[in-house]
């Protein structure tokens, strides 16, 4: 143990240390084969020139080279393996896609992901924009925000067990220990075996990422909210508005740009849900979805093939987003 | 808004309670589920299944089972055979309120009075679980009379079982991966996109756009796409050079290529809005773009840097996949999120493990969180794009 965190700390000293040195190392190199200084004339302009060349790629090299091996590379080689065969031997066309069109699982799978895609983003927007409304009018908003935005810094894995711990279900007659069936049998309704009930047991899991996001979303909306210049409210109360029409006629439509920010980073977090559905019901019970369904291609059934075809289904389905992202940055002229 | 809130809300005391009330309920059902693993991982491991958390400030009742003593401890008094003795190994834990002698009837006599068993027997059980056990006829048998009671058992908070927790179960193992992980997957990418930050914000050359672009298309790129081919290339190495597949170094190199495309966006877009007038009146001083990134821009940069170290902390800490990719999910290698995995399923109606261990895996991201959450929120505010 000690070793690991001797090594540990090995690693960020020679990994910065490394960092450090190559750029302060590869900076003196071309200061040295093109100098600048101490020398006149043409050949200090033209040496000026060279480095102004050179030293762009210098700064990026290690970030691009990390780039292509992690991510430009492999998005290139999945397709790849999405039309070969479990190994990644024989080519089979498209025949993986076909195998996706007609298998059950994945008809499933997709179904699932459509609905949390319906679902999910649409709760936590919505959700974050009533809190961000309402907090923004007491003066305890502030810890209100605090606290519903905490659960972001939870990972899945950890808001997975505290929300089975609601949903823990005891035979009938034991004491219920999970809250929800606790207020159930208060009730006096039956205890209810959450997590496999066919169909609702979807939302079940949804309402864990629900839980998660919205006080991402909330933060976001909130700021829009602050954003709206005052004088357009003010004209709207002159004008005799009520409450519901300035929210909806004129704060929505000024921050409209803000919820579709916030609902596309919503949905691609929703197209790669996997460790919520991993950790609650392994995609038993048909809460499969395309992402989980990718892992176990992956590591129980040892098929490439099919695991990367669906990656590139969920890639499929990100695309427009990136287009667009990449389009918007180019209107705003950030490129 | 201040002014729309003051017409809305102002009017009636009746909608400015309101916009509290519901304000309350929000937070109560944000905050509920964490408090209530916090409040069972302290609780008594016996306690945590006989009544909910959210009782655990009570005292609970619960009902028993337990053995009188033998005949073997018997006394002949005044014509008559008794035993006495608690039915608490350690008396003065809690209280009986009621007692039986039939697993049907099991509160059938209140505490403190004698109950009839018939053919002249009886049997008297105290509030505080001592028994005297009479009969005209003398005890038989190796094992004494089977007794039901109901008995209340004040509160009871504990640290046990973090204790257990961290030394048995291996989460304190787990907890020491994590962090073997994070740290270096947190501080790597940091220098290597604040450089490559800088020249996209302020160098001018060749290709510059294009890189952008596709900076910000691989944001969005999901985790998924890369998974399959990584994998491969990581045993390619391994077999090649005869070293393991799955290493730290491994990770560490995964987490900071996954990280980069929202490190380089996020710093970019800061330090592409400093002021101008700074790297030109440096640069007419003759500093070269190092001097200036190294002297101007990296230090004002601090808050954007804070901001992404946070995030990658965070992603780094709570990821599961990744980890259980890259690193294997052996018990010397499991994180804390693959080990709360794990115990899921191994564990898996055992709530006092499960939620002690998810505490412990919660608690540093809250603290880093807490403590720093001004920087999260502004990195937030500028990269709401991140999709990676």
């Amino acid at each position: 143990m000690a070793a690991q965190i001797f090594s540990a700390i090995l690693v960020i000293i020679v990994g910065v240390g490394g960092c450090v040195l190559y750029f302060w190392g590869a900076n003196k190199l071309v200061d040295l084969i093109f100098p600048s200084r101490g020398v006149t004339g043409a050949a200090a302009v033209d040496n000026l020139r060279r480095q102004g060349l050179i030293r762009p790629w210098l700064f990026i090299g290690p970030a691009l080279v990390i780039l292509v091996i992690y991510l430009i590379y492999p998005v290139i080689s999945t397709l790849w393996y999405s039309v070969y065969d479990k190994t990644g031997e024989n080519f089979v066309g498209l025949r993986n896609y076909g195998w996706a069109l007609s298998d059950e699982q994945f008809h499933n799978s997709i179904v699932n992901n459509l609905m949390w895609l319906l679902v999910v983003p649409a709760a936590c927007t919505f959700l974050g924009l009533i809190i961000a409304v309402l907090t923004d009018k007491i003066w305890w908003g502030t810890i209100a925000k605090s606290l519903i935005f905490l659960p972001l810094a939870i990972s899945f894995v950890g808001a997975s067990v505290i929300w089975k711990f609601i949903y823990e279900y005891r035979g009938e007659g034991q004491v219920q220990i999970g809250i929800l069936n606790s207020i159930v049998t208060w009730f006096g309704g039956d205890p209810q075996v959450w997590i496999s009930m066919p169909f609702w047991n979807n939302f079940f899991l949804m309402i864990i990422l629900i839980w998660i996001q919205t006080g991402f979303a909330m933060v976001i909306l909130s700021s829009a909210l602050r954003g709206i210049p005052e004088e357009t409210i003010e004209a709207a109360v002159i004008d005799g508005a009520n409450p519901f029409q300035i929210f909806w006629k004129i704060m929505i439509p000024q921050i409209w740009g803000t919820i579709a920010v916030v609902w596309t980073t919503i949905t691609i977090l929703v197209l790669k849900v996997f460790d919520i559905v991993l950790t609650m019901t392994n995609g038993q019970w048909n809460s499969q979805v395309l992402a989980n369904l990718m892992f176990d291609w992956m590591f129980r059934g040892l098929d490439n093939g099919r695991g990367a075809t669906i990656a590139i289904i969920i890639m499929l389905a990100v695309l427009p987003i990136m287009i667009w992202n990449i389009r918007q940055a180019n209107k705003e002229g950030k490129l | 808004m201040a002014q729309a809130s003051g017409n809305s809300a102002g009017k009636s005391s009746f909608g400015r309670w309101g916009v509290h009330l519901a304000v309350l309920f929000f937070v109560a059902i944000w905050t509920i589920p964490t408090l209530g693993i916090l409040v069972t991982s302290l609780r008594d491991k016996d306690q945590i299944i006989t009544s909910g958390w959210w009782n655990s400030f009570f005292s609970s009742s619960q009902t028993q089972a337990g053995r009188l003593g033998a005949a073997a401890g018997q006394q002949e008094r005044d014509g008559k055979f008794v035993i006495e003795g608690n039915i608490f190994e350690t008396p003065g834990a809690s209280t009986v309120s009621a007692f039986g002698t039939r697993s049907a009837a099991p509160t059938q006599y209140p505490a403190g009075t004698a109950a009839d068993l018939g053919d002249g027997e009886t049997l008297q059980v105290n509030a505080d679980g001592s028994y005297i056990h009479s009969s005209t006829k003398k005890f038989e048998g190796e094992r004494g009379q089977r007794v039901y009671y109901s008995s209340t058992v004040p509160p009871k908070f504990t640290t046990e079982n973090y204790y257990n927790v961290l030394t048995s179960e291996n989460v304190g193992r787990s907890f020491l991966n994590s962090l073997t992980v994070t740290i270096p997957a947190t501080i790597i990418p940091i220098m290597i996109a604040a450089f490559a930050a800088y020249a996209l914000a302020w160098m001018r050359f060749p290709g510059r756009a294009i890189l952008i672009a596709v900076i910000i298309g691989l944001l969005v790129v999901p985790l998924q796409m890369a998974l399959i081919p990584l994998l491969e290339m990581y045993n390619g190495v391994g077999n090649l050079f005869g070293v393991p597949s799955k290493t730290y170094l491994g990770i560490w190199l995964a987490h900071t290529g996954f990280g980069l495309p929202f490190a380089i966006y996020l710093l970019r877009s800061y330090m592409a809005g400093l002021p101008r007038e700074l790297m030109e009146s440096a640069r007419i001083d003759g500093a070269s773009d190092f001097e200036i990134f190294m002297k101007i821009v990296l230090p004002l940069s601090f808050p954007v840097l804070a901001s992404f170290a946070i995030f990658q902390f965070l992603w780094v800490w709570n990821d599961l996949l990744v980890a259980m990719v890259f690193l294997g999910t052996d018990q010397e290698h499991l994180v804390l999120t693959g080990r709360l995995n794990a115990l899921l399923g191994s564990r898996g109606g055992d709530w006092e493990i499960l939620t002690t261990s998810a505490f412990i895996t919660i608690i540093l991201p809250l603290i880093v969180f807490f403590s720093l959450q001004r920087y999260f929120v502004r990195g937030l505010l500028a990269g709401s794009v991140k999709g990676g």
